[in-house]
């Protein structure tokens, strides 16, 4: 489909990391059922890297591309480096969204956002340490 | 392999419908508006096909108006209705909750110049009744404009009880029929049917070209202005190959409706039973009056265009009412009519078959949709919790 590039479709169709983490480090939900999207990323943290990531999205392809992307990003990073990441960088790595998908991308950065703030809260620490 | 389950959106036209049109770019290339032989030649051709178009609609010649499709001739028909009603004082609307939006956007339009509208509800099944459309019908009702047969959920409206209630108080009466028309039998005088609209590229004639039918005495008041084509009503140079394609579309349609409809039903059938066993889903629409090659169905869990994405992956083109391939932040309106939470209505997934499908692709989507829906709900986060319990199932 001419709507999304190849990198999309790919990720869409062969999506990275795919699944959950038992006894996670840190656990990030965003979105909601009723606007049709909802992430769930799921983070193993150990020495302050990631040193693994898996996510489960309900939502239209972009989401799911997004949300791969978004893990491949961030795993073997530090967790200050996966803080900062934007959803733009996701938008560039997937090669662009449509502008009504660009959402999706913002969804994934929060989500990841979300999961490192549930492992700063477990861990006692604040995201300025 | 292209497995096409996508006819409620357009058709791929007919050879006969093609063979129709070529001469009209070869040959027979007049303007009807010219007096010479080139074009009176055209303007006869063009006659007999307005002819031809009218006897499988059961009105006259003169009651038929080319427009550019289904959406052009909804306009037409509600703002001359609008307008016919608004000499006499008379701006109250009565429509339903689940219209096309080429009715839904006129209307607002319509509201915004100070009329009246009420959308009747449809009710889970996705209808109206004509006891409904007669309790609402008051002293300043001008128009009361119900669809055929619903393009999404393919529930079929009581049309001609409707347009009895409506000429028993006087209201004029029009339908939506794109998606009736050369699937569904309409005779406009029998079921008291004032105005019609239809698009040719719905049963296998040509795009952008569709026809209103407004009964003799009923002035339309003009969208488009120009020349004097179409008794002054419609600007503009006819489209004489559409119109020649559409006309032996139609016909072609007419001629072999009750056969198509046996044939495609059965299909239809088959895939809802087959569907149907697929855990926490359900059939959107009237399950009994119900257009011949519409499936619907929503899957609790998981987002349509995912799915419409992996369905094409695997050949098989359909369609899905969710938020983000109706490209606005809500699902589909006729979903929501229905009552179909947000949730579920993210979730659908449309199947319109015709005659040109097989048993052959019928089996093969209930192979490969069942494998879909459960790829998508193993890895969303809303199915895990509905399967662990932690969110109720709605389905």
């Amino acid at each position: 489909m001419a709507l999304y590039s190849e990198k999309v479709m790919d990720h869409f169709r062969n999506p990275r990391n795919v699944g959950s983490i038992e006894n996670a480090s840190g656990v990030g939900e965003v979105g909601n059922a009723k606007c049709g999207d909802i992430m769930k990323i799921y983070l193993k943290i150990e020495d302050d890297i990631i040193t693994d990531v898996k996510f489960e999205t309900f939502g239209c392809g972009s989401a799911i591309a997004s949300s791969s992307m978004a893990t491949e990003l961030i795993k073997g990073k530090p967790v200050s480096e996966a803080l900062e990441l934007s959803n733009k960088a996701v938008v560039e790595a997937l090669d662009g969204l449509p502008a009504h998908k660009v959402h999706c991308s913002v969804l994934a950065e929060e989500a990841i956002k979300a999961a490192i703030e549930d492992y700063y809260e477990k861990t006692g620490q604040t995201a300025n340490q | 392999m292209t497995i096409y389950a996508d006819n409620a959106g357009t058709t791929k036209m007919s050879r006969t419908a093609i063979d129709a049109m070529l001469p009209f770019m070869e040959e027979y290339y007049g303007n009807p508006s010219s007096l010479h032989s080139v074009g009176q030649l055209v303007a006869e051709k063009l006659q007999k096909a307005r002819e031809e178009i009218a006897a499988c609609l059961g009105c006259s010649a003169q009651e038929i108006t080319f427009t550019s499709g289904g959406s052009e001739a909804d306009n037409q028909a509600i703002i001359s209705a609008a307008k016919l009603g608004e000499k006499k004082g008379k701006k109250h609307i009565i429509s339903t909750a689940f219209e096309h939006h080429a009715v839904l956007h006129t209307l607002e339009k319509l509201k915004k110049q100070g009329f009246d509208i009420e959308l009747l509800p449809v009710g889970p099944k996705g209808t109206i009744t004509a006891e409904q459309v007669k309790d609402a019908i008051r002293e300043d009702t001008c128009l009361v404009t119900t669809m055929y047969a619903n393009n999404e959920i393919g529930s079929i409206l009581p049309i001609a009880e409707i347009g009895r209630v409506c000429h028993e108080k006087g209201v004029l009466f029009h339908t939506d029929a794109v998606q009736a028309a050369g699937h569904l039998k309409i005779n406009c005088k029998e079921q008291n049917i004032d105005m019609l609209s239809l698009s040719a590229h719905k049963f296998h004639g040509p795009k952008g070209i569709g026809v209103l039918y407004a009964k003799k005495g009923i002035v339309l008041s003009n969208i488009i202005e120009g020349g004097a084509q179409e008794r002054g009503k419609r600007g503009g140079t006819e489209n004489i190959p559409a119109i020649m394609g559409m006309a032996a579309a139609l016909k072609e349609a007419c001629d072999h409706i009750d056969e198509n409809a046996c044939f495609v039903s059965v299909l239809r059938d088959m895939l809802i039973e087959g569907l149907k066993k697929i855990p926490h889903s359900a059939l959107n629409g009237d399950p009994v009056n119900r257009l011949p090659g519409n499936v619907n169905f929503c899957f609790e869990g998981i987002e349509g265009e995912s799915l419409l994405l992996l369905l094409d992956e695997k050949g098989i083109c359909a369609s899905s009412g969710s938020a983000c391939t109706s490209g606005s932040l809500d699902p589909s309106h006729v979903l929501l009519s229905i009552g179909r939470p947000h949730e579920i209505a993210h979730g659908s997934l449309r199947l319109s078959l015709c005659e040109y499908n097989t048993e052959e692709e019928v089996e093969y989507m209930l192979r490969e949709i069942p494998k879909a829906v459960e790829y998508l709900r193993n890895m969303s986060p809303l199915w895990k919790d509905k399967v662990e319990g932690r969110k109720e199932f709605i389905l």
